[in-house]
């Protein structure tokens, strides 16, 4: 556990620039605030597919943040079903070309590869992780969810989400340093 | 001969799939507890805390575990002696399964075609595993599998002569791959002998097995709490950020093999190894 422990809650408003990236390092607990979209496996090919033939994207990727999210759908009442993060690798074929974009953030679970890494590098953008399988507990974060783009990719949509104190953790910084490879290199 | 009509196993697979995907079994929680207690890394234990919060959550208030709630992996135990009415066993199946995950707020993960993939809006089909017992009673397993950790499951066709340290060796490579995409803490279910498709089945069943439960064979039980500990070595910890608590079992089956094979399946589970199990 790095410095910030949960009683001094460090909050990160979003969409962040690059003086937040500047100040996240790898293994910092944070809690962002503020406004994020989602996308996964499905609308990465459809971004992906329309940035390649340059056509005229739904969302503005720079300066933003994406999750890597596909909700179960809300009960009536709810904001949003459970919204915990998927694994990341699946996005890496189409993340460096995002990053080009100007993503700035992106949140998920699990490695990246390395031209992803260079990528996040050469932008100076953030890899965060959410706890995986933590859906419930997370979806309690999610103020407000709409779907803005891809409706008829079901839960693979882009939707809009406003987020409270949702917690993240910092693992590939602008600087590439990675808390996963950390883990393995402690070990030894 | 025991009839028993369709329509009431539609229901049972309808409720037993909300079950699953809103409780955890006792002994899952009860492996999460004693994990938060012994974990020596503070991150780690935040995190397992985090998880044991998410469980009390989606319990309360009716929200799923996670949000991949899977694909419905069913075991069918049927005894010999019953006799289905009211139409297809297996209709009634996968019928079951599309109630339950349309009407219990389930998110809908399944494509139609691996490559056209176009969703099927109802979570169907299921993958049904058969087993013909003798008796007249039926017991049906719900065990909705996640794919952030079936992605990490790996088939090993290994030599005789590799042993049990081959095999030792094969899980251990599984789940440092697998690492944080797998959302540890795992369960790691092995399937040792068989055929190809033999091994694989029995990595999944074995997921369905108590935590803290082990093999009838010594040589196996040893071998499961052998290789849990080596596994809790890696340093993996609670959703891959490092820690002590990187399974919480690994449970194994073996079939006989042919003398020329030794196939080993590891099917990694994330820590929402969910199973719901009803006799009828």
């Amino acid at each position: 556990m790095n410095k910030n422990e949960a009683d001094e809650k460090r909050i990160i408003q979003a969409p962040f620039g690059k003086e937040e990236i500047e100040s996240l390092k790898s293994g910092d607990y944070i809690y962002l605030t503020g406004t994020i979209y989602t996308a996964r496996d499905a609308a990465h090919k459809r971004l992906y597919e329309s940035m390649l033939k340059g056509e005229k994207l739904p969302i503005e990727i720079s300066g933003n943040v994406i999750y890597y999210l596909g909700p179960s759908p809300a009960r009536p009442g709810q904001v949003i079903g459970s919204a915990g993060p998927t694994t990341s690798s699946r996005m890496d074929k189409y993340t460096p070309l995002m990053l080009d974009a100007g993503l700035n953030g992106m949140i998920g679970k699990g490695k990246r590869n390395q031209e992803v890494i260079d990528s996040i590098v050469k932008n100076g953008a953030v890899y965060m992780a959410a706890v995986g399988g933590a859906g419930a507990l997370l979806s309690k974060c999610i103020k407000k969810s709409e779907v803005i783009a891809y409706e008829d990719l079901g839960t693979e949509a882009i939707r809009r989400l406003e987020v409270e104190n949702l917690p993240v953790i910092v693992v590939i910084d602008k600087d590439g340093k990675n808390l996963y490879e950390n883990v393995f290199e402690s070990e030894k | 001969m025991r009839e028993i009509n369709v329509d009431i196993i539609t229901e049972n697979i309808k409720e037993m799939c909300i079950e699953a995907n809103h409780f955890l079994s006792d002994d899952m929680k009860a492996a999460l507890n004693k994990a938060k207690k012994e974990e020596k890394s503070p991150l780690g234990c935040q995190i397992l805390g985090q998880l044991q919060e998410n469980l009390k959550i989606a319990g309360e208030e009716m929200i799923p575990i996670c949000q991949d709630t899977g694909m419905a992996v069913i075991f069918m135990e049927i005894g010999q002696e019953v006799h289905f009415t009211g139409g297809s066993l297996e209709e009634a199946i996968h019928e079951g399964v599309r109630q339950g995950y349309v009407e219990g707020y389930l998110r809908k993960s399944v494509v139609k075609d691996p490559l056209i993939r176009e969703n099927t809006k109802d979570n169907t089909p299921a993958i049904i595993h058969y087993y013909i017992k003798s008796g007249d009673r039926i017991k049906i397993t719900v065990a909705p599998k996640g794919f952030g950790s079936e992605n990490m499951s790996r088939v090993f066709m290994l030599k005789p002569a590799d042993g049990e340290k081959g095999v030792k060796n094969a899980i251990l490579q599984a789940v440092k791959d697998a690492g944080p995409n797998a959302c540890p803490p795992m369960t790691v279910g092995v399937g040792i002998g068989g055929t190809f498709e033999k091994c694989a089945l029995m990595a999944k069943h074995a997921l369905t097995r108590k935590i803290g439960e082990h093999s009838h064979y010594e040589h196996i039980a040893r071998m499961e709490k052998e290789v849990l500990e080596e596994i809790n070595q890696t340093g993996i910890g609670p959703g891959g950020l490092g820690g002590t608590t990187t399974a919480f079992a690994v449970n194994i089956e073996t079939y006989p093999t042919h003398i020329a094979g030794l196939p080993v399946a590891v099917n990694i589970c994330c820590h929402v190894n969910r199973h719901v199990t009803r006799k009828i």
